[in-house]
């Protein structure tokens, strides 16, 4: 009595240059995460960057020559996967946007949006999962990373799979959806504002109590970590694909 | 009115220091946004009316002359006049004359952004005319010699001490042991000096939430009646209005509203919706020998079929900047405009120049709060980015800015070259973070590690160790 297995789909790896460069661990929680989850994972290693800088720049022609070597490197697989809600956003929502009406390129980045999502909604909504096999013994708050809330309407999926996590507990700190004021490059540009409007954030994640803050985007977690650490907080930052592979017990973000 | 924009960074910096105005903008965070969510909250159809109200003025932005057309008609058939004023300048001129052949020494104004974008205040006293603010937040900040620094709470960065002074300092009937700390108080006290003026007033501008091309009437909505005043006591009603405010029905009207008051506010409806159209009949009790409207262009008609249209649509409710982290921040003056906020970031660049304005529409994180409660689903962070664009096409920003962009774009469609410098970069700041894992400062991140630590990476890649078959 053995039904077919189900196809496992070919799922390419977008782990975004923040990811690569600063973080590599959330790579290896969402390789994990994808290839104990059925699915055929590559991780194609001529991929670079998803071109937002260029983008919120005001810079459309390196974005578009961005975009268009990005679709040509992951167009091939079934899905594209990116731990990241703004660079899932940004392919996903903008990059038809960056192509003429009715051109061969809007129709390839049309088909190729069609493709992208962000880890955890793949997870969740496309993957079906409902619950992961994992321990994390912690009292955890979760932010709203600003693009994968708005962009994405990524909300309930990553509180659905934290609550199933052996051992943790999660706590909502207040306006967890509020931006934490990393923004790209305006967190280096109008460094002051940015600052005070993390000031307000590292506020909100202490006064919940909880131990650690989790977030889908690697961009605001070094912006909330660097604070709660230039505090002096004791308060430690991961992003969630580490907690659901079960990979939570490196040192976290900006910890020895 | 004087842009200050230009120095948008200093000016921010100022505010964030600002103790007393940072306690006010907390009122701004909590008070509007808890209050705008239980009212969308209460109202199941909420999304469906923004629909239908940004689809509403989308028809009306496509075919805004025949609606502009059809509204002059029927103002003048109603016995007012119709004044069209391509720039400020035409708006003020227009208005002085008026005013002068109306003889007018003194002239009661309800709030209105309009007026402020003409800077008519100015322009009246210059010619003699005395201008009162009867709004009690702009009568508030008239008094205090400042601008709005909200479009619908212009005084919202004052808080009660400081008004309790400054109504201590031009009051000068005030008995010294009379009390006002009180805000109703403080809001009897203003009545009463007010009272006088309506009576007084030669002239009543008003500014309109709505123009409404199928029956000629302007509508404007308040919450304490002194517009009402103002433009039913005098002989002369000035309505100064911008084009794109022309609606076509009263049944398009009456759905907007239906999103204006949850969205600036949390209630349901404005205290008042007032409609005027023409001058008094033979019938009616009260309301003005002569009805003007200054019908403003100012740029608007430039934005038509550009990537700036559906700014048009735009019904000044201030959800946008009741909701942003950078308002919150820095206040409605650090924008040095009369438009602050996300709205500010879009409009203000069309009226004074990208060239005067461009740190606006780049202080944004791009959070998307702002579109995502705009009741007219205006694409606030796209827009901002179409002007970030045309500040790009015409090298604004700074050179460092530029080439280390370039730069970054430049690696980023070579792989090759791209993982050989994040490689040597992952190394390099490996070794400065040291057994503590992070930066307190490192060379060309000075923005950065001003304020925070940053975590330092490992000393290679993931796309260098996963090559190396880590897993
Ligand atoms: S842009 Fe939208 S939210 Fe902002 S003032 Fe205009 S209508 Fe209101």
């Amino acid at each position: 009595m053995t039904s077919a297995p189900p196809r496992r789909p070919k799922v390419g790896l977008f782990v975004t240059c923040l990811v690569d460069l600063m973080r590599p661990a959330v790579g290896f929680a969402a390789a994990r995460l994808l290839s104990n989850n059925g699915c055929d994972l590559v991780v194609p290693p001529e991929q670079t960057c998803c071109g937002q800088p260029a983008f919120n720049s005001g810079d459309r022609e390196d974005t578009r020559a961005i975009a268009e070597q990005v679709i040509a490197t992951f167009e091939g697989f079934d899905y594209v996967v990116v731990p990241s809600g703004s660079c899932a956003a940004m392919m996903k929502v903008h990059y038809p946007e960056l192509f003429a009406a009715g051109s061969n390129w809007r129709a390839r980045a049309e088909a190729f949006s069609a493709k992208v999502f962000e880890l955890v909604s793949f997870l969740t909504d496309v993957l079906k999962i409902e619950a992961l096999d994992a321990r994390f013994p912690a009292s955890a708050t979760y932010h709203d990373s600003c693009s994968g809330l708005r962009e994405l309407g990524i909300h309930d999926q990553p509180r659905r799979l934290l609550a199933g996590i052996d051992g943790l507990s999660l706590t909502e700190m207040k306006d967890p959806d509020v931006c934490c004021g990393f923004g790209g490059t305006f967190c280096v540009k109008y460094s002051d504002i940015s600052n005070a409007i993390v000031e307000r954030k590292a506020a909100n994640i202490t006064a919940s109590g909880a131990d650690t803050v989790l977030a889908g985007d690697l961009g605001c977690l070094l912006n909330m970590a660097g604070k709660l650490k230039r505090d002096g907080s004791a308060i430690k930052a991961r992003h969630v694909a580490e907690v659901l592979a079960g990979m939570a017990d490196t040192p976290a973000i900006g910890e020895g | 009115m004087q842009i200050t924009a230009p120095k948008f960074k200093e000016n921010a910096t100022k505010a964030l220091h600002d103790a007393s105005l940072q306690k006010a903008l907390g009122n701004v965070e909590r008070g509007f946004v808890a209050k705008r969510a239980k009212a969308a909250a209460a109202l199941p159809e909420f999304d469906a009316l923004r629909d239908a109200a940004r689809d509403i003025k989308n028809h009306t932005l496509e075919n805004l002359d025949l609606y502009l057309e059809a509204y002059e008609e029927k103002v003048t058939a109603a016995g007012g006049h119709v004044h069209w004023a391509s720039t400020a300048k035409d708006a003020r001129d227009a208005i002085l004359d008026i005013c002068k052949t109306a003889n007018a020494r003194t002239v009661t104004k309800g709030k209105s952004m309009i007026t402020e974008e003409i800077g008519l205040n100015d322009h009246l006293e210059k010619n003699g005319i005395h201008p009162i603010e009867t709004d009690l937040g702009e009568y508030i900040i008239q008094l205090r010699g400042e601008t709005p620094s909200h479009i619908i709470a212009p005084a919202v960065h004052v808080n009660k001490e400081e008004i309790e002074a400054d109504f201590r300092r031009v009051h000068t009937h005030l008995p010294k042991d009379r009390q006002i700390t009180e805000p109703t108080a403080l809001l009897s006290e203003a009545r009463v000096v007010l009272r006088q003026e309506y009576f007084n007033a030669d002239v009543g501008i008003t500014g309109a939430n709505f123009l409404i091309a199928e029956t000629g009437s302007s509508i404007i909505v308040t919450n304490e009646g002194n517009g009402d005043l103002t433009q039913t006591l005098p002989r002369v009603h000035i309505v100064v209005a911008s084009i794109e405010k022309v609606v076509p029905t009263l049944e398009d009207v009456s759905t907007i509203l239906r999103v204006l008051a949850r969205s600036a506010t949390g209630q349901d409806m404005s205290v008042y919706t007032t409609l005027s159209t023409g001058p008094k009949r033979p019938e009616d009790p009260d309301g003005p020998d002569e009805y003007h409207v200054i019908l403003l262009d100012n740029g608007r008609s430039s934005m038509l079929g550009t990537e700036f249209q559906d700014m048009l649509r735009c019904i000044r409710c201030g959800a946008c900047m009741n909701h942003c982290p950078v308002y919150h921040a820095v206040g409605g003056h650090a924008y040095g405009s009369v438009y602050p906020g996300p709205m500010g970031a879009v409009l203000t660049p069309k009226l004074w120049g990208i060239d005067q304005s461009g740190h606006l529409p780049n202080a944004s994180t791009f959070c998307g709060r702002c579109e995502s409660v705009c009741p007219m689903r205006i694409p606030l962070p796209k827009m901002m980015r179409h002007w970030r664009e045309r500040a790009f096409e015409a090298h604004q920003e700074p050179a460092a800015q530029r080439y280390g962009l370039s730069l970054w774009a430049f690696l980023a469609k070579r792989p090759k070259l791209y993982h050989l410098a994040t490689g040597i970069a992952a190394r390099g700041m490996a070794m400065l973070g040291g057994s503590k894992r992070r930066l307190s400062s490192l060379p060309l991140a000075g923005g950065w590690t001003k304020h925070r630590d940053l975590p330092a990476p490992e000393p290679k890649t993931f796309l260098q160790q996963w090559a190396e078959g880590k897993r």
